[in-house]
């Protein structure tokens, strides 16, 4: 197609006016590209529709200077609009910040009540051994004085009120003191105590070497007395709280004699 | 500079060539606006937001998509036929009586401001109702082809052809 006949199809007519399809305003640019006439020729029918479509507009006045201050005002916003995007980062991190504050808090006093538990188990622990050990040394206490062989041992047997009952002296003559073992005598009724006598046979004479005020509490009924007396029995009454002058033989427990 | 330069200057956003681009073209738009509004006043408001929604998509412009002015031509028609639809002119719509460009230019009282003007007067109440309706179809509605052959119930070739001798008509008026 020569350019007079491509101007006399009308096509030019229609590019101006924005009737054609994307790929045919291609086609034109290129031609229009390689064709100076043809530019001219798409100018001229330009000028021809801006006046007549200026003709249809009314008396108004229009100015540049309307649209200028917005024109302006735009490019400035531009600027803004980056800013809710830093906020919102720097919101994000300060929640993340926040959790893992929290998350540390809690671990730091969970570590804390911890280290606590640890610590009162540790105390308790030894406290226990330090009980053991001082159960063991008592125990080692108790057999070095079974084994003295100074130390005469008198064994007390139940007589008629309470048949069952038993008790045993370990007699240190040097120490003037008793070890009473009275673990096979029973609680005393309420009101009562046990009282301990050392006895001379002839003639029978008691005389008193205290109450057991501790029995029921004692756990291992183990009692050490003074006796410098030269005793040659020993003998167990149960008598009115707060004890008795002379003992009351017919709540005589247990007795027995020192070997000779 | 001319006006390849002018575009290559606004789409870099350089007001001052803006405002040379405006100058050249915001009687027209305002013309085509006001065409399809038919109010004076919502015609320079959408005028302007034409012009302004320009700036802002200046990277959307290329010149392999066609003339600079046809793009803003098709702005102008899109905002104001945008508009034709809203609450706001319906409600306005009762008192219009003039559907045609031709008797917008009948009635304008811009008409005695040039001689160019008055001779399109007289030129376009001469031209025959058929140069009226492609003219309007095509120019102000912005109508293709194929749409305004449909509208008109003309074949598609005769269209253009039409368009073209009436355009020519009309160069031959104004001398250009």
């Amino acid at each position: 197609m020569d350019t007079r006949e491509y101007i006399a199809s009308g096509i030019l007519e229609l590019y101006v006016a924005g009737s054609l399809s994307e790929k045919e305003n291609v086609e034109i640019h290129a031609a229009i590209q390689e064709n100076p006439e043809l530019l001219v020729e798409v100018k001229s029918i330009e000028n021809a529709i801006l006046q007549l479509t200026a003709a249809a507009k009314k008396d108004t006045a229009y100015s540049f200077n309307d649209i200028k201050t917005q024109l302006t005002v735009k490019e400035t916003k531009v600027i803004s609009i980056t800013k809710p995007k830093t906020n919102w980062l720097q919101y994000s991190g300060w929640a993340a910040t926040f959790l893992i504050g929290s998350v540390l808090m809690y671990t730091l006093s969970q570590n804390n009540q911890l280290q606590e538990q640890v610590a009162t188990e540790k105390q308790q622990l030894e406290e226990q051994i330090d009980k053991a050990a001082t159960n063991l040394a008592d125990a080692e206490k108790l057999i070095d004085i079974f084994r003295d062989k100074d130390i005469i041992s008198v064994a007390l047997a139940g007589q008629q009120v309470s048949p069952t009952s038993y008790a045993k002296v370990y007699w240190d003559k040097k120490a003037n003191s008793i070890y009473l073992d009275a673990k096979g005598l029973p609680d005393p009724p309420k009101g009562k105590v046990y009282q301990v006598w050392s006895l001379k046979l002839t003639p029978l004479t008691p005389t008193s070497l205290g109450t057991l005020d501790t029995f029921t509490a004692d756990a291992n009924k183990i009692f050490t007395i003074t006796n410098a007396n030269q005793s040659e029995a020993f003998g167990i009454t149960l008598e009115p709280a707060g004890g008795s002058l002379s003992p009351n033989l017919e709540q005589l427990y247990t007795l027995g004699a020192v070997a000779s | 500079m001319d006006q390849e330069q002018l575009i290559l200057q606004f789409q870099k956003k350089d007001v001052k060539a803006y405002e040379k681009l405006y100058n050249l073209y915001c009687d027209s738009i305002s013309g085509v606006v006001n065409n399809i509004v038919k109010n004076d006043d919502v015609a320079q408001e959408i005028t302007q937001d034409v012009f302004i929604k320009a700036w802002n998509n200046a990277e959307s412009y290329s010149a392999q998509k066609g003339r600079f002015f046809t793009w803003i031509l098709n702005i102008a028609r899109n905002s104001a036929i945008d508009y034709t639809r809203s609450k706001k002119f319906k409600q306005s719509k009762q008192n219009l009586n003039a559907d045609f460009f031709v008797d917008i230019l009948e009635t304008s009282s811009s008409l005695d401001s040039t001689t160019n003007t008055i001779g399109l007067t007289d030129f376009v109440t001469k031209l025959g109702d058929t140069c009226k309706a492609v003219i309007e179809l095509l120019y102000f509605k912005g109508f293709t082809q194929k749409e305004a052959s449909e509208e008109l119930n003309m074949p598609i070739g005769t269209i253009k052809t039409r368009n073209r001798t009436c355009i020519g008509e009309l160069r031959v008026m104004l001398g250009v």
